[in-house]
């Protein structure tokens, strides 16, 4: 049972890697197959025909998960300490200031509005970056993660010491906390790596567009391509490889992910198992 | 207050960028729920354009809009809910029973990969399976001279595989949760069991599944509260702009986003967000309430 359900989730992947991997000709004749039935590089060789705006999309991806990743980490761990202090007087004030956003909010629309008309983030990499800075969830995560981590004494003997709020937090703090900042830090890096929406919105700018929506682009625009074919009679997919070219995109796109994974999941899952279930 | 800000000044710095944004990111933008009680124009901007009351609302009630992207909404939502819970507690009690460690961390690595791709690449996936020409599916139905079925113009069949992959997606994810949940239970209770000579099915039953409670409702009274909100990158990613699914598979993210990029209607696109919120609010504070009279500790607040 959980040897079917384990190989319902894996076949998918492999669907695509050997659709990268077929002629493009075998697979308009006989459709994808599990594995290639006619070994070929021609998707990847027209991916990489125009590397430029495969190599752009990568940079813009990069820079906005580091910088988003660890802009955020660092915000989000001061607000989780803050959040979790005993003596501080206001922390249940303003964690149901932060709370409440996930109850009521503005919606879509005056959202967008806002920052496109009002803040002119349009076209900026400051909105690929700051509406996915934290969300109330990675806070309160963090939160519980710091509490049961770092033990009230230690902060109390600390500041016995002399250290302020800051410095506690920075050579105490987060030095315990690691594990929970590898989860949240997993958590931003993912929402960064795999985020599409913020360029549909905000990037008019072909140089800007994130790696995920470039994907979504590139999909679109040739199956577009080949359905004009198709109602044209002119049949575009002899000289375009358009099938293995969107499969081996995708590879391309996912590749680093899929490469990382063996070595976060296991981080993932520990922080999880921590932060999450303590509630 | 003033004493405070002085005492724990270098905290109070510590919290203002989160403050601030979410400020600027949640709470400035509820001043735009506005423009849900305008005919909006570009020129005027928020306070220029002209007032037309309940308008808006009406006219997405009467065209059964708001109708059908509601029923759509819940029950989508509850399918998630109910199947996602069910799978996963499924899946994690019997991993949990299975002995082989490589064959457990195998499985589960593999069972969680799904969470980690992106929805852009979920609807290659879709793709790929099911397009009339090539899909795996049609090929295979090829094979056995059943097909090819048109996939892409069938909506019902669209109930379904929206299920389908947001199981797939998010199985892995709940099961680690669930799994935590039965590794935090402790070993005695088993070990008294096993004297008593329960069986392996009696064990699961009158003590993982009852012991898996207080996970369960917390997940559930966390779901229930974004019940209004669907899962916007799924539905979009599969469905796309083809409107002959639309009927069967369109959410209220799904007709803001398309409100909002393809027909400009920015007044009727924000009644349907501030009808969402406003449900949505009215419904969290509902079980909330409900579940404080049952059972205090399970509240959320």
């Amino acid at each position: 049972m959980i040897l079917i359900l384990s190989l319902i989730c894996i076949i998918p992947f492999l669907l695509i890697l050997s659709g990268s991997f077929s002629s493009n000709e075998s697979i308009v004749r006989e459709g994808y197959h599990l594995f290639p039935t006619d070994f070929s590089l021609e998707g990847y060789k027209m991916v990489f025909k125009f590397p430029t705006q495969v190599l752009k999309a990568y940079g813009v991806t990069i820079f906005t998960t580091i910088v988003g990743t660890a802009l955020g980490l660092f915000l989000i761990t001061m607000a989780g300490f803050v959040l979790q202090r005993k003596d501080f007087r206001y922390r249940n004030v303003f964690s149901f200031f932060i709370y409440f956003t996930t109850l009521f909010g503005g919606g879509l629309v005056p959202w967008y509005i806002m920052l496109a008309n009002y803040f002119n983030l349009t076209d900026t990499y400051t909105v690929l970056i700051f509406p996915g800075l934290m969300t109330p969830f990675l806070i309160i995560l963090m939160k519980n993660f710091i509490r049961s981590a770092v033990p009230d004494e230690l902060i109390e003997s600390a500041k016995i010491d002399g250290a302020n709020d800051f410095r506690i937090y920075f050579s105490v703090v987060l030095k315990l906390a690691m594990p929970g900042i590898a989860t949240v830090g997993l958590f931003l890096a993912l929402g960064y790596w795999n985020d599409w929406f913020t360029s549909s919105l905000f990037i008019n700018n072909p140089d800007m567009y994130q790696l995920q929506f470039y994907l979504y682009n590139t999909m679109n625009t040739i199956t577009f391509i080949d359905q004009m074919a198709i109602g044209t009679g002119i049949t575009l997919s002899q000289d375009v490889p358009t099938e293995s070219t969107k499969m081996a995109m995708a590879i391309v796109v996912t590749g680093p992910i899929l490469f990382l994974y063996p070595f976060v999941q296991r981080y993932f899952v520990k922080g999880l198992t921590i932060g999450a279930v303590k509630g | 207050m003033l004493k405070e800000l002085n005492k724990n000044k270098i905290m109070f710095l510590m919290l203002l960028p989160t403050l601030i944004f979410f400020l600027i990111n949640s709470y400035f933008p509820m001043v735009g729920i506005y423009y849900a009680f305008t005919r909006y124009d570009f020129e005027g901007g928020l306070f220029g354009s002209p007032f037309v009351g309940l308008e808006n609302f009406k006219f997405l009630w009467q065209s059964g809009m708001l109708l059908k992207l509601t029923t759509n909404t819940v029950g989508y939502n509850l399918a998630f809910i109910i199947l996602g819970n069910g799978l996963a507690i499924f899946c994690a009690i019997l991993l949990s029973e299975i002995r082989g460690k490589v064959f457990k961390k195998i499985t589960q690595s593999v069972m969680f990969l799904p969470y980690f791709i992106s929805f852009v690449l979920l609807s290659v996936i879709a793709y790929n399976m099911f397009n009339y020409e090539s899909g795996f599916v049609n090929t295979v139905l090829k094979r056995f001279e059943a097909g090819p079925v048109d996939i892409y113009n069938t909506p019902w069949i669209w109930v379904f595989l929206i299920i389908i992959f947001y199981l797939w997606k998010n199985l892995g994810y709940s099961m680690v949760i669930y799994l935590a949940a039965i590794t935090g239970i402790s070993d005695e209770y088993y070990e008294a069991a096993r004297i008593d000579g329960a069986n392996i099915f009696q064990r699961i039953w009158y003590i993982t599944v009852p012991m898996l409670k207080p996970t369960f409702v917390i997940l559930l009274l966390f779901s229930l509260g974004s019940i209004m909100k669907g899962q916007f990158d799924l539905f979009y990613q599969l469905i796309g702009n083809n409107g002959v699914l639309y009927n069967a598979t369109d959410i209220i993210d799904t007709y803001v986003y398309r409100s909002l990029k393809v027909t400009f209607d920015i007044g009727m696109a924000t009644a349907a967000g501030l009808y969402q919120s406003l449900f949505g609010f009215i419904l969290i504070m509902t079980v909330n309430y409900i579940i404080r009279k049952v059972n205090e500790d399970y509240a959320l607040f």
